[in-house]
């Protein structure tokens, strides 16, 4: 990339440029090209290409780098039988609320904390901080136990996509994220704002919304590949067929399914956040980059 | 430069009359109540998920592990569930295990992304094509990614991957997941693969602000490459690479979907039971949520009790 060419790191330019440190460059280049090519896409390759294979042609030794006679059938038992039509439409019917219940009350929390500062808004940040020491397994069971029994209004949120929304909005990592890219928003232009008679509300939409895009879309994506990648959570709270998540899907079906078909199955499941991750990746590096977490 | 284009700009000639002097403290004292009710009614949504997804199950948890649920009737019973709990032999197991992987995942999971990162942060071409290749397994569903490792990689027979791949190199074959010693550096394996995209880009980002008169500096007094790393590298990146360790042993806490795919649940001779696995048993199939409850409260102290042996040990050096 352009911006780092000009800085030094461990290694300086000139070192690299002298013979000997020139083919080493090289050579190391080479390897680790060649040898993270293997380690990461190979992977994936096999699972591709496995669940084109038959059964026996999967068990036989050494095993085929290329499927001697394609499968396709092992794809479309996947969609069929397991319905996968349905999972993944459930799957992004989840991502999406979720990105909507994250954008709309963690900015907006994030946004009183930055830049309205109320009172015991630093205990409020405090205590929302501390739960990122919490794994999600200490509070699995309550979690749980509240999901199906709502305090006060006694409902129960099972099988219901709110089940998995409104949790995910008790995102500390996001409400931190953003009250960091809203913190190195000049004040002057709040204060601006405010002297021209603009509403909080005003200021968010007009003025902090529109300069965060590159914030709102790494939130956007992690909400998205959260729901994606949960497991146990959607596992619990949407027991029934009808409304469970691909991943659970596969594995409520692996037990009964032909291995190449739970593959394919897995193949299918992976390619919306892969091809999510291809078209965004610009996006998700340069917000991991900047997206405050420097320490 | 975005305030020249908002609509809520009139110009100079808007602006609100200056508070009027007869009475200033009243006026900010009614606008403070004011900009305050705003500033909450922002953060109202969140909180109030906070409060019921998180900080109301805390406490909830705690209580239940003091309860007992028997036909609807709820009555407390002390330390009755943590009793039974510390009496089950699977408890020290699990926690042997999580231990086990717990180490397993700082040296692999913990040191490898970030000797990948200060090789990626070296390199001047291919930088995107190989950040996106790092990544690329996060963005899997785990579930996915998981039983391509059981089915292809961990295969048993010579027809597994891991297995062609040792057999080629006349390297001694493994049961890997059969074998109760293999388990858990196959559940490591794994999870590395898995998810370290994430510390590699954080590191990343972290060794582009080191400054590059540092390096200059420490080659001039001719520091050769590793002493570079040690003396510039680790204490530039120092606070980032003490919040990522912290965030490990966090996550590795959660130790779960890894041992119900690859193994099954408790893995050969109970080698992948982890206490993730075990909350999740005692709640969800032995119908003891109490006790799932107990055994979320033990976690939680014995992170408490890391966490702050941790800073401490951290603070000391500061």
């Amino acid at each position: 990339m352009a911006q780092d060419s000009g800085t030094r790191t461990l290694i300086s330019q000139a070192q690299l440029r002298r013979g000997r440190g020139r083919a080493i460059y090289w050579t190391l280049l080479a390897v680790v090209i060649i040898g993270f090519t293997l380690v990461f896409l190979g992977p994936l390759y096999w699972m591709v290409t496995g669940a084109l294979k038959s059964g026996q042609e999967i068990a036989q030794t050494p095993p085929s780098l290329f499927p001697q006679d394609p499968q396709w059938r092992n794809y479309a038992d996947a969609w069929n039988n397991l319905d996968l039509a349905k999972l993944l439409f459930n799957t992004f019917y989840y991502a999406a609320g979720a990105v909507l219940f994250q954008l709309v009350l963690d900015t907006a929390a994030a946004y009183s904390l930055s830049k309205l500062r109320p009172m015991f808004g630093n205990a409020i940040l405090g205590l929302m901080l501390a739960t990122l020491m919490i794994p999600a397994m200490v509070l699995i069971v309550p979690q749980y136990v509240t999901v199906i029994d709502l305090p006060i209004l006694h409902l129960s949120l099972l099988d219901s996509p709110f089940a998995i929304w409104l949790p995910l909005v008790a995102n500390a990592f996001n409400i931190f994220l953003l009250k960091r890219f809203f913190d190195s928003i000049p004040e002057d232009l709040m204060a601006a704002a405010l002297m021209d008679g603009a509403t909080p509300l005003r200021t968010l939409w007009s003025i902090i919304l529109p300069m965060s895009r590159p914030i709102l879309g790494v939130v956007s994506i992690f909400a998205v590949t959260a729901v994606w990648k949960d497991f146990l959570w959607p596992k619990l709270v949407m027991p029934s067929p009808e409304t469970r998540t691909v991943s659970v899907g596969i594995y409520a079906f692996a037990g009964g399914t032909p291995m190449n078909v739970v593959i394919a199955a897995s193949v299918i499941a992976a390619i919306p956040t892969v091809i999510l991750f291809m078209l965004f990746q610009r996006n998700i590096m340069s917000g991991l980059t900047t997206g405050g977490l420097k320490g | 430069m975005a305030i020249t284009s908002a609509p809520g700009t009139v110009g100079t000639a808007a602006r609100p009359a200056p508070p009027s002097p007869a009475g200033p403290r009243r006026t900010s004292l009614g606008r403070k109540l004011r900009d305050n009710l705003t500033g909450h009614a922002f953060l109202i949504g969140a909180v109030l998920c906070f409060a019921v997804f998180a900080w109301y199950p805390m406490v909830r948890g705690v209580i239940m592990s003091f309860q007992r649920t028997r036909r609807g009737e709820t009555t407390w019973v002390g330390w009755d569930n943590y009793v039974r709990i510390l009496d089950d032999p699977s408890f020290w197991t699990a926690w042997k295990n999580t231990f086990h992987f717990t180490i397993l995942a700082l040296v692999l999971g913990y040191a490898v992304p970030f000797f990948v990162a200060i090789l990626l942060n070296e390199l001047r071409h291919a930088k995107g094509y190989l950040r996106i290749l790092v990544y690329l397994p996060v963005m899997l569903p785990p579930a996915s990614a998981l039983y391509l490792f059981k089915f292809y990689a961990y295969d048993p027979s010579d027809a597994g991957l891991f297995n062609a791949i040792l057999k080629a190199l006349h390297l001694p074959t493994s049961q890997w997941m059969q074998s109760p010693e293999m388990t858990m550096p196959a559940m490591v394996i794994a999870s590395t693969w898995m998810n370290m995209g994430g510390a590699v880009l954080i590191y990343l980002a972290a060794l582009q602000n080191i400054p590059g008169e540092l390096y200059e500096a420490a080659e001039l007094d001719g520091a050769g490459i590793w002493r570079r790393i040690r003396h510039v590298t680790i204490p530039q990146t120092r606070l980032i690479l003490a919040l990522l360790a912290l965030l490990q042993i966090v996550a590795t806490m959660q130790l779960f979907i890894e041992p119900l795919i690859l193994a099954n649940g408790a893995g050969a001779e109970d080698s992948a039971t982890s206490v993730a696995y075990l909350i999740y048993q005692h709640g969800f199939f032995q119908n003891d949520l109490n006790g799932a409850a107990a055994l979320g409260v033990i976690m939680l102290v014995v992170l408490a009790g890391f966490s702050a042996g941790y800073l401490r040990l951290t603070a000391k050096q500061d």
